[in-house]
């Protein structure tokens, strides 16, 4: 696991160096903290086209190993605040952008965002054609980077240590990001009115249709690198949630008496994570199965399909897909560098899982779905946060899936 | 879904005329309706009165009718075509406010034809403020707290649950016209009395007050399936409180997190599901409280808007063209994305820069209007850039606007003022506002002060404030200490060279050579809806300094067409019109053609126009990088008005190949002495005139000149501060007061020729052979500005000979003028019949279009053509005279929208845009242009008559007319004396200093139906001017001239017979000169 960093220095403008392992070398200034050349930062390169929510982004586990650059030019305009982090800490290992702002403007700010990274030892670097770094990326595919700032940084250096770095496949982040420990949840959705602090009371419902907590179904989220909006969803929708880290057996979730289970979104290759298949595998069947993103990834291993690494990868606000049931399109948040092999799912004997959506701009995978074995599972982001909220339904369907099966 | 087969036909409602609030936008996106329906293989029909628009060209629709947009001609227009589905989603509240006319007497079950992209419910519950609050209330949005009133005394009530500030919108109008804030109680009685007015259902929402909270709009579309994108957010920096359409905006949203962003989303979903626009695009306007976060919806528009036009352009998003297709069956997935070719029109568009956009205005053309901005729209143009930051986008904003600003140059705006009266001004939302918040934060106001004051978002104040100190350290700096760094540093924050010549006290053209040295040019990225996330097949860039540029020129033969700027008064959308032809002729002939504008309301700044756009602003430095990186063969000056024209002269120094006419030929013309020495060379006539450049030198040419004379400062646009003067006295005070004289600006004297008949003249030349395209005859007097004079294609008093006379002259001046492309002159022929040069304008004039429809020659193509090579009789035009029919051209307005201005026409443009009329008689096409220009002539009532002496023998004849159709007379005094004299009926009524009941009395209580009202001497008497200023307010229509009078009077013989009505598309009639 990424050692949790003291409080590192911040820096102040110094040049810092954007190094890719196809060479290229880009010269900005960093904020946030200031990692030198003998710390420097390493990580995937990725780029990301949402225009808003780069503090849920930064925050969201499934970044972590990843640099992430951000499309849209002016990036840290409304600070930061403790109500849009997806999790406890900054997951990305760095980050570039165009603009980067120092006087943030909204009245939930609470922290600028260069003092928000340096409190999370998080470097940045602005000052970057970063339309050339997207395109680049989306020519040459992903690849691995080095950032460094301050004096006594060589470029080339960091080109070879990118180089030396090797590849997002066949790497396993998610023991570093699931929780150590099993817990159980109860906060609800952020809302402008009660921020994110309102739990769920035991003895009252919160909606007409959710039951108070004690007589909710029970969902099991296996936490491979939970955004907590997903948790925030889950109970909203009427479940009583209890998380379990990845790689929980299958004996000890069926032990918790869920009602269904849930497979959270989390970072890295999802080829590498038999020990968090298997156990999915071995409850298929038994309880109704809800996945996203590597959750999704995770189910369709479990049913037999195979992933795949992406050329760049989705992670934006703004991808189409369609519903395959309904024929409609939602407009969905999308991060991810793996995908599912389409022949693999069309493969599968029995067509024991249907695709049930696809992405209208490559077509790929987006969602799976298996009536037999009441499972179901989509790679994008329903939960958004950032982005929109159109797919939100599937949080309900995954609902009604439980209470049909109760 | 794919299309609807049960529509064969669609027509299509234009939004007429240009007016503040509603301007080429409309144009823009009914164009691209157009083709995409055609594309379909629909059969299209469109009304347009505006004959200034690419829509109108006769080979785009199927059929084209150029009639008023009123209910009566298109219920005429759909009994004839019998269309099978009407589309009045893009012209604009103008195409709506028809529609449900239409609806209202039943046309559309009449002859069995459907509404598309809009049904009628969903655009009461939209337009009507009641129907809507409540349905915000369903869905459990809030609306700011309203009062619903119909007379002052319901307005008195509202205060008093409201409390002040109150706002009024007045019902079913655009561009907010009456609207206002009243802030104390004295104010409320004026203010709803022109609320009520300008309501077609007097009908005034009184609202409390969200001044200084953030406004945000987000543009939505919808296809039948409930598919739903939002296509941009658009974020005011001014707060709420100043129209949007006056307002500076920015696109994307800068000042929300994501979760507040996607509250508006859900909201502006929510809402386009409740109004039940089925298909088609929408604009939704939230005000934000910044300090909670508390949501009101200030409204929703369920049609293309000016908004819609700024988010296409701003994302690359064609949406206009899209909801024309949703409007006819296709689902958003079923179309695709143009730019990227590759990814469906079913997405939201990811944007990696920033775009700004700022209203222009043209407040120095109404000295008495209040120069403050409030919920009534009064930009007459707008501009927009693109950066890759804020800065960047802002100060090329600034520098498109034309006003000779090219930075945060705002020290005159603050000259003299103390702190608080700074601060005043950052608290008084003027156009020079952001200017003065510059110098604010210049002078040491800290961000939260003038945030206080301003309520602008802190945000783009601290990068204002950022501009402003860069600018302090860099009027310490010697221009050879600036290093590369440091200098791509300043150009990536926007700095013009411009600015930096002014900071560093050297010329722009030190600045260029030193950056030039310094390795320092700009990139070209592009717009490509996805921010780089697909390859994408876009040819619209804009310039930045970033590292990689995009922009890969090619091979081809090419010409760059330099576009027309933001409209302002005196620059229209005629402009655009030329520079969109130009391109389309020089593609024809084989040429990759190149644009350049700034103007987002523009089809010259649409993405499929040219094979590239630049989004740039017309100024040398930009115009000067692009050519060095297309290197094209040639570059069109003389399309795009004074625009590109101002800045020729150093253009062509700089080696920019300029083909056309001369930039020496264009100076001859626009230089008094030039032009005169070629006048009397060629053995013509011009009004004496002279140039002084002092009050002594004008004293004493205005002695050998002789009066009356006009008076005008030197190069200007749209006779900007023109006089028509009767003695040296008002000549001294012209000087003193008129006008910065120096002496490269001195001011031009001219005999003025009291009572000739102005005539414009269009020809195309090619240096060798000349075409006149249109010999048009004014109907007002020579001394009322040709672009505000009503005028007719063909003559219908001058004789032959005088016109051969003008034809001959026209001739052998374009010769002279070795003019290679379009040339316009303007002629007066007084009572003599001698002919008179007025001006010579060697470039596409304002009359362009007009003459192009009237004559179904595309002049503007063919003058291109010959600008890139061809010979004139290679383009095989031909000369053409409209026969069998007359076409009148008539100008619009915006004096609604200005209270206290005077109606009075003169020397200074004041129009805003135009209509056209054609009918087989010169009184049909007239009428045509009245209602066009929302003139309703009425079929009966009473009409008020004053005039000056010399226009008795005249009034005589119009008031034995009037009163054989049986219209009621009243007169003041001196006219009722006279009139009576004759023998003519007449009642008198009070001039307003003899007392209540008087003229102004009747006009407010709607006794008046027709004002017929010509002033003495062009001196606006107060009483007769706060006459016209009732009858204005009143909507009461008012005749200032005896020429326009007697034109007026011929038209209301046929409006008492509903044969006017008869229609006829603009193609029959010009199939008929086959």
């Amino acid at each position: 696991m990424k050692s949790k960093r003291d409080p590192a220095r911040q820096a102040t403008g110094e040049v810092g160096y954007l190094a890719l392992s196809d060479g290229t070398v880009f010269k900005g200034r960093c904020f946030g903290a200031l990692r030198g050349a003998d710390d420097p930062v390493s990580g995937e390169l990725v780029f990301n086209t949402s225009m808003y929510g780069y503090q849920e982004i930064l925050t969201d586990p499934s970044y972590a190993g990843q640099i992430m650059t951000f499309s849209y030019p002016h990036i840290g305009n409304v600070g930061c605040n403790e109500e849009d982090e997806e999790s406890t800490r900054v997951h990305a290992e760095g980050l570039v952008v165009r603009a980067a702002h120092k006087s943030p403007s909204n009245f939930r700010a609470t922290i600028a965002l260069p003092e928000y990274l340096a409190q999370h030892g998080v470097m940045g670097i602005e000052g970057i054609d970063t339309r050339e770094l997207v395109t680049i990326l989306r020519t040459r595919g992903a690849q691995m980077a080095m950032m460094a700032g301050g004096v006594r940084v060589d470029p080339d250096d960091l080109v070879d240590q990118a180089r030396a770095a090797g590849s997002m496949e066949g790497k396993d982040y998610v023991k570093h990001v699931t929780c150590k420990e099993p817990y159980t949840w109860d906060y609800l959705p952020w809302s402008l009115e009660h921020g994110n602090r309102r739990r769920l009371s035991p003895e009252k419902s919160t909606s007409q249709s959710a039951p108070a907590s004690t007589s909710r179904p029970h969902v099991v989220a296996v936490d491979c690198g939970i955004k907590t909006t997903i948790l925030r969803l889950l109970v909203d929708v009427g479940f009583r949630v209890t998380v379990v880290p990845a790689g929980t057996i299958a004996a000890d979730i069926m032990a918790l008496g869920p009602d269904g289970v849930f497979l959270s979104n989390g970072p890295g290759d999802p080829a590498t994570l038999d020990y968090v298949v298997t156990p999915v595998r071995e409850i298929l069947g038994k309880v109704p199965v809800f996945g996203i993103c590597l959750g999704h990834q995770i189910l369709a291993q479990a049913l037999g399909g195979k992933t795949y690494k992406l050329k760049f990868g989705h992670r934006g606000g703004n991808h189409p897909v369609s519903d395959q049931s309904t024929g409609k399109v939602e407009i969905t948040v999308q991060n991810h560098g793996f995908a599912v092999d389409r022949a693999s799912m069309e493969k599968l004997p029995d067509k024991s899982a249907t695709i049930s959506h696809f992405n209208l701009n490559d077509l790929t995978v987006e969602g799976i779905a298996s009536e037999a074995l009441r499972a179901f599972s989509v790679q994008h982001h329903p939960e958004a946060s950032p982005g929109p909220h159109d797919s939100r339904y599937l949080f309900d369907r995954f609902y009604r899936l439980v209470m049909a099966a109760r | 879904m794919p299309k609807r087969n049960d529509i064969k036909s669609i027509l299509l409602i234009g939004s007429g005329p240009i007016v503040i609030g509603q301007a080429c936008e409309f144009d823009y996106s009914g164009t691209q309706a157009i083709k995409a329906l055609k594309q379909e293989g629909f059969k299209v029909i469109l009304v347009n009165s505006n004959p200034a628009t690419i829509m109108t060209d006769p080979d785009l629709a199927d059929r084209t009718y150029i009639e008023p947009i009123t209910a009566d001609f298109i219920e005429e227009i759909i009994r004839i075509e019998r269309p099978d589905a009407v589309l009045p989603t893009m012209g604009g509240q103008t195409a709506l406010n028809v529609a449900l006319d239409l609806a209202e007497i039943g046309v559309f079950e009449r002859y069995g034809c459907q509404l598309i992209g809009a049904n009628i419910e969903a655009i009461k519950t939209a337009e009507d403020r009641e129907l809507f609050r409540r349905a915000m209330d369903e869905i459990g949005l809030e609306s700011a707290r309203s009062v619903i009133v119909t007379s002052i005394e319901g307005a008195e009530e509202a205060a008093r649950s409201l409390g002040y500030p109150m706002i009024l919108r007045p019902s079913r109008t655009l561009g907010g016209t009456g609207g206002g804030i009243v802030t104390t109680p004295d104010e409320l009685l004026p203010k709803v009395a022109i609320a009520l007015a300008a309501s077609p259902n007097r009908e005034v929402l009184i609202e409390e007050s969200l001044l200084g909270w953030k406004e945000i709009e987000l543009e939505v579309m919808r296809d039948h399936k409930d598919n739903v994108v939002i296509v941009c957010g658009i974020e005011n920096l001014d707060p709420m409180g100043v129209h949007t359409g006056d307002s500076i905006t920015v696109a994307p949203i800068q000042t929300l997190t994501d979760k507040e962003y996607q509250r508006l989303r859900d909201a502006a979903i929510r809402i386009v599901r409740r109004i039940g626009v089925d298909t088609g695009g929408s604009n939704v306007q939230f005000a934000i409280n910044p300090e909670t976060g508390r949501i009101i919806v200030i409204e929703m528009n369920p049609r293309v808007s000016r908004s819609s036009a700024l988010a296409s352009k701003a994302t690359g998003f064609p949406i206009a063209k899209i909801a024309a297709k949703l409007a006819v069956g296709y689902t958003l997935d079923e179309i695709r994305n143009d730019i990227t070719m590759e990814t469906p029109a079913c997405f939201e568009p990811s944007i990696d820069y920033v775009v700004v956009k700022i209203p222009r205005f043209n407040f120095e053309k109404f000295p008495l209007a209040d120069t403050t901005l409030g919920t009534q729209m009064k930009s007459v143009g707008e501009v927009l850039s693109f950066g890759r930051t804020f800065k960047e986008a802002l100060q090329k904003a600034i520098a498109s606007m034309e006003l000779g600003s090219f930075g945060f140059d705002g020290a005159k705006y603050v000259q003299g003022m103390g702190t608080t009266e700074i601060l005043d001004a950052c608290a008084r939302p003027t156009p020079q506002r952001l200017w003065q918040t510059g110098e604010a934060l210049r002078l040491g106001f800290p961000v939260h002060e003038v945030h206080k004051a301003s309520r602008i978002d802190p945000w783009f104040l601290e990068q204002i404030k950022e501009i402003v100190d860069e600018e302090e350290r860099l009027k310490k700096l010697a221009l050879e200490s600036l290093d590369a760094d440091h200098f791509l540093d300043l150009k990536r924050q926007g700095f013009m060279d411009r600015r930096i010549a002014a900071l560093t006290g050297r010329s722009e053209g030190e600045v260029r050579a030193r950056r030039h040295h310094l390795g320092i040019r700009p990139s070209f990225k592009s717009v490509d809806t996805c921010a780089a996330e697909f390859a994408a097949h876009t040819p619209y860039m804009y310039s930045t300094y970033d590292a990689e540029s995009e922009s890969r020129p090619t091979e081809r033969r090419k010409i760059v067409i330099l576009g027309a700027g933001p409209n302002r008064i005196g620059q229209g959308i005629e402009f655009d019109y030329c520079c969109v032809h130009a391109s389309m002729a020089l593609q024809a002939d084989g040429f990759e053609t190149i644009m350049i504008n700034c103007n987002p309301e523009t089809v010259s700044t649409d993405y499929d126009t040219s094979d590239r756009l630049y989004f740039e602003p017309l100024t040398v430095e930009s115009v000067i990088a692009i050519v060095e990186h297309e290197r094209p063969e040639g570059v069109i000056v003389q399309m795009g008005g004074q625009t590109p024209l101002k800045i020729s002269a150093e253009l062509a120094e700089l080696g920019v190949p300029i083909i056309g006419t001369s930039v020496d030929s264009i100076d001859i013309a626009e230089d008094r002495e030039r032009f005169s020495q070629l006048v009397s060379k060629l053995k013509l006539t011009q009004p004496p005139f002279a140039t002084a450049r002092s009050t002594e030198e004008a004293v004493e040419a205005s002695r050998k000149i002789g009066f009356p004379l006009m008076i005008r400062p030197s190069f200007v646009l749209g006779g900007r501060a023109m006089r028509i003067l009767y003695s040296e006295e008002e000549v001294r005070t012209y000087m003193r007061e008129g006008v910065e004289v120096s002496h490269d600006r001195p001011v031009l004297l001219d005999r003025f020729l009291e009572d000739a008949i102005e005539v414009d003249v269009d020809t195309v030349s090619d240096g060798r052979d000349v075409l006149i395209a249109g010999v048009m005859e004014h109907i007002e007097p020579a001394g009322i500005h040709s672009g505000d004079s009503s005028c007719c294609l063909p003559p219908q008093t001058l004789n032959s000979d005088v016109v051969q006379e003008m034809r001959r002259q026209a001739i052998m001046l374009a010769r002279e003028l070795q003019v290679v492309g379009l040339m316009n002159i303007q002629f007066a022929v007084p009572k003599s019949g001698q002919v008179y040069i007025l001006e010579v304008n060697p470039r596409a004039s304002r009359t362009v279009p007009f003459v192009s429809k009237a004559t179904g020659v595309p002049w503007a193509k063919v003058a291109s053509r010959v600008m890139a090579g061809t010979t004139l009789a290679a383009t095989g035009a031909k000369e053409v005279v409209p026969d069998g029919y007359v076409a009148v051209k008539a100008s619009v307005f915006p004096f609604s929208k200005f209270a206290g201005v005077d109606t009075i026409l003169g020397p200074e443009m004041k129009s805003t845009g135009e209509v056209m009329g054609i009918h087989q008689s010169f009184g049909g096409a007239f009428l045509r242009s009245q209602f066009a220009s929302n003139i309703i002539l009425p079929a009966g009532g009473t009409v008020f008559l004053s005039v000056k002496d010399g226009d008795k023998d005249q009034l005589l004849e119009v008031a034995r007319q009037l009163q054989q159709l049986r219209f009621k007379l009243i007169a003041t005094e001196g006219t009722a004396n006279f009139l009576r004299a004759s023998g003519v009926d007449v009642e008198r009524i009070n001039k307003v200093r003899e007392g209540s009941p008087h003229i102004v009395d009747a006009l407010r209580s709607r006794q008046i139906d027709l004002v017929i009202n010509t002033p003495e001497g062009w001196r606006p008497a107060m009483d007769s001017k706060s006459i016209r200023l009732v009858a204005n307010e009143m909507r009461v229509p008012t005749y200032t001239t005896m020429a326009a009078t007697r034109a007026a009077v011929d038209a209301l013989e046929l409006v008492r017979s509903r044969q006017f009505l008869s229609v006829k598309a603009l193609q029959d009639y010009l199939n008929c000169l086959l």
